[in-house]
């Protein structure tokens, strides 16, 4: 790939994930049951997504 | 962003990742299994859970509990009454070798329900004291606490730092890319990139947490020095004669008067945090969020009558609030998991930086940052003159 990415390309996902993240951080010292399944969920995914990344080669 | 601009955040990313690294490495890999330390003293019996009875709902004379304690230990001093967080049927009563000890000397379990003496908990026996001293302190007490704090607000700007290099790096691989067709250190630099960025709001959260945690020590002190001594010196009074109230009637009287909260721990009278004629309840929340929030209530030690109470100054609440997101241990086993995970892939990322760091000679750090720069210099080129000059 030899053409540059927007901005927007780069930081996408990485905001999402950050997004998610922080959900995830707080949800759980919000409330119990729902919110500490939101918690395992939101955070879950980013480990999921690093795994998914490094395990599967695109 | 220019060059110039890149090459001092390269600079800053490098030397405040030379100055935390190793304390960071050591915070990550004691910091692992202390994540599960609850669940690990379980497992070699540190702790033992109180017995099923089914039906029963009475609960046993705090008195009872107290004086079957003290017997049990005549030799050392009741200071603390204690429920525990996570099993509503048993109390804790912790001693010193006097009132005014720091050190507990013994943590003795009860049944809450039978006023059964249950355990012992051992104090500072086995690895985990040992790992959890070198993740506080590194043997060092408070000036290695804070130094540890130090080393948490350093590798916060090397996350920074890290997030304003991660787009010249970038900017011409989709997110997610590992180039495992090319070189050792290009595929290393791909993992530090991916692992650094996707776990960046943790790390945050973490290391800012874990350095707020440092100051544990001089909050309480203040919070102590201050406002609780305030406290308990405007209540101070003659007592008359030597009668003493009771336990039960002490923590009845601080149910009824803050009926959504629960005791956390009761300080008897001697301790600093109590002062000689009266009891602190410390009540907690009964809600997700007031559970790790406290609240100080001074209970006369004649009279059991609540005499006075205050809220949690900021600096408190600040500490307390930032203990569940530093350990964890807020949102079951899974959120522990997730952390533990999490805590691997931040072992990763500096592992990963030092390797990079170290084998700068072949297709150095600044070899790459050029790289990125050349790309982001054509990048605005082309987008400037509306043509690609890629």
């Amino acid at each position: 790939m030899n053409h540059a990415l927007s901005g927007r390309q780069i930081w996408f996902m990485p905001v999402v994930l950050l997004l998610l993240s922080a959900i995830g951080l707080l949800s759980a010292l919000l409330g119990d049951v729902w919110w500490d399944i939101l918690s395992w969920g939101t955070l879950g995914y980013t480990v999921v997504m690093i795994l998914w990344y490094v395990l599967i080669p695109s | 962003m220019t060059s110039q601009i890149i090459n001092r955040w390269y600079l800053v990313h490098k030397w405040t990742s030379l100055i935390c690294t190793m304390f960071l490495l050591l915070l990550c890999v004691t910091g692992l299994p202390l994540i599960f330390y609850h669940e690990i003293d379980h497992l070699i019996g540190n702790t033992v859970e109180a017995p099923e009875l089914p039906g029963v709902t009475a609960r046993a004379n705090l008195d009872m509990i107290v004086d079957a304690a003290r017997s049990r230990r005549p030799n050392e001093v009741v200071q603390f009454l204690a429920s525990d967080a996570d099993d509503p049927h048993v109390w804790w009563v912790s001693f010193g070798e006097t009132a005014t000890a720091e050190d507990v000397s013994t943590s003795s379990m009860f049944d809450a329900r039978t006023g059964d003496f249950l355990h012992d908990y051992p104090i500072d026996q086995g690895v985990m004291p040992i790992l959890w001293r070198l993740h506080v302190d590194m043997f060092a007490g408070l000036p290695g606490s804070l130094f540890l704090g130090a080393m948490g607000l350093v590798f916060l700007v090397t996350i920074i730092s890290g997030i304003v290099l991660y787009a010249p790096f970038m900017r011409k691989l989709p997110f997610g890319s590992v180039r495992w067709e090319r070189s050792l250190r290009t595929q290393w630099l791909d993992l530090h990139n991916l692992l650094g960025i996707a776990t960046v709001m943790w790390a945050l959260v973490v290391g800012g947490t874990g350095a707020i945690n440092t100051l544990a020590t001089p909050i309480f002190q203040q919070w102590q020095s201050t406002e609780l001594a305030e406290m308990i010196a405007a209540n101070q009074g003659q007592l008359s004669g030597a009668t003493q109230g009771s336990v039960a009637q002490v923590v009845q009287a601080v149910q009824e008067m803050e009926p959504d909260w629960e005791l956390s721990f009761l300080v008897f009278p001697g301790n600093q945090f109590a002062g000689p004629q009266h009891y602190t309840a410390f009540i907690r929340g009964k809600t997700p969020l007031t559970s790790k929030l406290l609240k100080p209530m001074l209970i006369h030690v004649q009279t059991g009558q609540v005499v006075d109470s205050r809220d949690l100054p900021w600096y408190v609440t600040v500490l307390l609030l930032s203990q569940p997101l530093h350990f964890g241990d807020y949102g079951g086993l899974p959120l522990k998991l997730i952390w533990a995970l999490l805590d691997i892939f931040t072992i990763i990322v500096l592992g990963s930086g030092l390797y990079l760091w170290m084998r700068k000679s072949s297709g150095s750090i600044e070899d790459q940052v050029l790289v990125g720069m050349e790309v982001e210099k054509s990048f605005v080129h082309s987008t400037s003159s509306q043509k690609s000059s890629l």
